[in-house]
């Protein structure tokens, strides 16, 4: 059984269709990268995904291990083990970062049937994932990404993603706003998660992400849907021919 | 001659006084005191809509029977009264408890007095005579209708006072407990004088011991704080949530003196805050913070009065509101700078956060400024929780109900931490906590 699958989907934002009918398919493992120029609705792809709130789904499915993703709360996805690291990551002040993982992942804990963890024993696990992530102690007292750079935002995601392990992660647009040093550390931390078990789709507009997140398979967006499908090879083919052929083709 | 249409709730409150008046305590001037206060509650009669300080706190349509005034307690009554106020024990305070509009020796820690601290019951003070403190104690806003009707009929209370140059170490708590089973009206009213130098903690504490059904609690507070004193005030209103509760504190404030309040609301089905600050010397500060958690029917209405009358002063308001449900939170917040008050400095800021699509949030903010060299402002803010910030919660595993009870303690916390003492801020914690829990 596939991790994660869309088929045929159709999505709309008020009355205005998004995605005209989109499918795509991942297996355990995969590394799948989504590019396609702005506008093109990958974003709603991955919003859909985990459930954003004031996206109407019209057509098809979203099937999880075989469960109607579509059916569930977003924090039930969540729990499942689909993750999404945001394009831009929220700031909550008042809630610390550790106390708002604490909470978040007895939740998940919870939601699955498993014990809630105890603070000295969700410290420890936080204390190394931290360390293991180059993410300074002092970021996690602080309100979530209150006053946090960009790439230290992205590292937070990431961090995230570490500490509560999903089979499945969404990245949107990850290189958004950080500079090639961000990049490059963001990048490393999100490929020591790869692992015969879990997938990534990496949705980006920019090929530069790729060299350092390098894919199984390329798909490109245009206008709603998958216009094209390859290997890492296509990326790079992007590079050089751009977009505009694809919007042509859609 | 004015003549003014009394509501069935008016006459029935001018039969009660008549009926309990000669047995009110204190004779004499304060009897005449409380005969002036009745008649000037009569001539402005229960609050209502058309007069702009209550225009969103409608007596008339609230306040809708009068209920007879409470019996002293019974042993009984001071045994239930004894557990409430047990439960909610706050650790190192000096507790004194008012059961059912009655200072309660036996439930009270009266032991090993600090240095230069006097208690007394209000009851003993006016029936002793000791005319200069009834005198203050009685000094009643008559131009409130709810401040006259309280000095008409106050039955009993504390008078605290603390000698110049006093640092009280422990806090002292005003805990206010309805016990009857019958639902009646208690009217209790106290006293606090700081002297020079004085450094003081006070707690006020309404709550209702089991099973104690609709009652009305109508108090009144008169604080005098002496030059160069400190107190730092905390109230928390966790009354049954049919009970009715108008209170009001007065204070005055001497020069270089600070004030430095907080006022939490969980419970209560119509309350009503009334804090009026005039600034009498210069140089002084006031800072007031409250935040009043609400749902249901609730109606919860904090209204401040600060009265810039002299040079240099600092005042900061910081109110907040978390309302769910139907209920309704009310704020009003008016500062007069008068012609002499040069420099100063007075700010003003109300945020309530709406849980649902019926809950409702007036605020009120009133400038009237009459020096030209000061610093003055206000701000308001009113809407629901941040729908960015809750998916991103969800997207993390949160329940909707616990992404929102970690923005709504938040948004709390911000008002929770102006507490100085950590004791009493640790309880503002777990009342908050209380309510959000109650809401999951």
């Amino acid at each position: 059984m596939s991790l994660l699958e869309v088929k045929d989907l159709k999505v709309r934002v008020e009355e205005r269709e998004i995605l005209h009918g989109l499918s795509l398919t991942v297996n355990p493992g995969e590394v799948h990268a989504i590019m396609g120029p702005n506008g093109s609705g990958k974003s709603t792809l991955s919003h859909v995904i985990a459930g954003k709130p004031g996206y109407e789904v019209t057509g098809g499915q979203i099937l999880f291990r075989g469960e109607d993703l579509l059916e569930m709360e977003p924090n039930e996805r969540a729990a499942k083990g689909v993750f999404l690291a945001f394009q831009y990551p929220v700031e909550i002040p008042g809630v610390t970062t550790w106390n708002f993982l604490h909470a978040a992942l007895n939740a998940q804990r919870k939601a699955r049937g498993e014990d809630e963890m105890s603070s000295p024993a969700f410290l420890k696990k936080v204390r190394e994932v931290a360390k293991s992530l180059n993410v300074p102690q002092d970021m996690l007292k602080r309100g979530v990404n209150v006053g946090f750079s960009g790439g230290e935002k992205k590292r937070n995601e990431i961090l995230q993603m570490a500490l509560f392990e999903p089979a499945v992660c969404i990245l949107d647009e990850m290189d958004s706003g950080l500079d090639i040093d961000a990049l490059r550390i963001a990048a490393d931390g999100v490929n020591a998660l790869r692992s015969p078990e879990r997938a990534m789709v990496v949705i980006t507009h920019y090929q530069r992400l790729l060299n350092y997140i390098v894919p199984d398979y390329v798909h490109v967006m245009s206008k709603g849907r998958v216009v094209k499908s390859g290997g890492k090879e296509l990326a790079l083919e992007l590079e050089e021919s751009g977009y505009t052929q694809f919007e042509d083709a859609a | 001659m004015n003549v003014v249409a009394k509501t069935e709730t008016g006459r029935a409150l001018g039969d009660t006084f008549a009926l309990v008046c000669d047995r009110l305590p204190g004779k004499g001037k304060i009897s005449d005191q409380r005969r002036q206060a009745f008649d000037a509650y009569e001539r402005l009669g229960l609050p209502h809509r058309r007069i702009e300080d209550w225009k969103y706190t409608d007596l008339r349509a609230l306040m809708r029977e009068v209920l007879p005034l409470a019996p002293a307690p019974d042993a009984a009554a001071l045994k239930r009264a004894a557990a409430a106020a047990k439960s909610r024990a706050i650790d190192g305070v000096r507790r004194l408890v008012l059961v059912d509009g009655t200072f309660a020796p036996a439930l009270s820690d009266l032991g090993k007095l600090e240095k230069g601290l006097s208690i007394r019951a209000l009851s003993e003070v006016l029936e002793t005579g000791d005319g200069a403190l009834s005198a203050q104690a009685f000094a009643s806003d008559n131009s409130n209708p709810m401040i006259a009707l309280n000095g008409a009929m106050a039955t009993d209370g504390v008078v605290v006072e603390i000698a110049d140059g006093t640092v009280l170490s422990r806090p002292l708590q005003i805990v206010h407990v309805a016990s009857g089973t019958t639902p009646a009206a208690m009217f209790t009213r106290s006293l606090l004088r700081l002297g020079r130098d004085v450094g003081a903690t006070l707690v006020e504490s309404y709550l209702a011991a089991d099973g104690v059904k609709a009652y009305q609690a109508h108090d009144a507070l008169v604080v005098a704080i002496g030059d160069n004193a400190r107190l730092d005030h905390v109230r928390l209103v966790e009354d049954t949530v049919d009970a009715f509760n108008i209170s009001s504190a007065t204070v005055s404030l001497g020069a270089h003196a600070h004030l430095n309040t907080f006022g939490m609301t969980t419970g209560g089905h119509v309350s009503r805050y009334q804090l009026t600050v005039a600034f009498a010397g210069e140089g002084s500060k006031v800072e007031t913070n409250g935040v009043n958690l609400i749902k249901g029917t609730q109606h919860a209405d904090t209204t401040l009065f600060m009265d810039h009358a002299v040079p240099d002063c600092t005042s900061r308001e910081i109110f907040r509101a978390v309302v769910d449900g139907r209920a309704h939170s009310v704020f009003q917040g008016r500062i007069i700078v008068r012609p002499d008050a040069q420099k100063t400095d007075a700010k003003m800021m109300t945020r309530a956060l709406l849980l649902s699509d019926e809950a409702e949030a007036d605020n009120k903010p009133e400038l009237e400024i009459f020096a030209d060299d000061v610093t003055c402002g206000h701000g308001a803010t009113t809407g629901a929780l941040d729908e960015s910030l809750l998916f991103y919660m969800r997207a993390r595993g949160l329940p909707e109900k616990e992404a929102q009870a970690l923005l709504i303690q938040a948004f709390v916390g911000e008002a929770i931490e102006t507490i100085v003492n950590d004791d009493l801020r640790e309880v503002a914690i777990s009342t908050a906590q209380r309510w959000l829990e109650a809401r999951a």
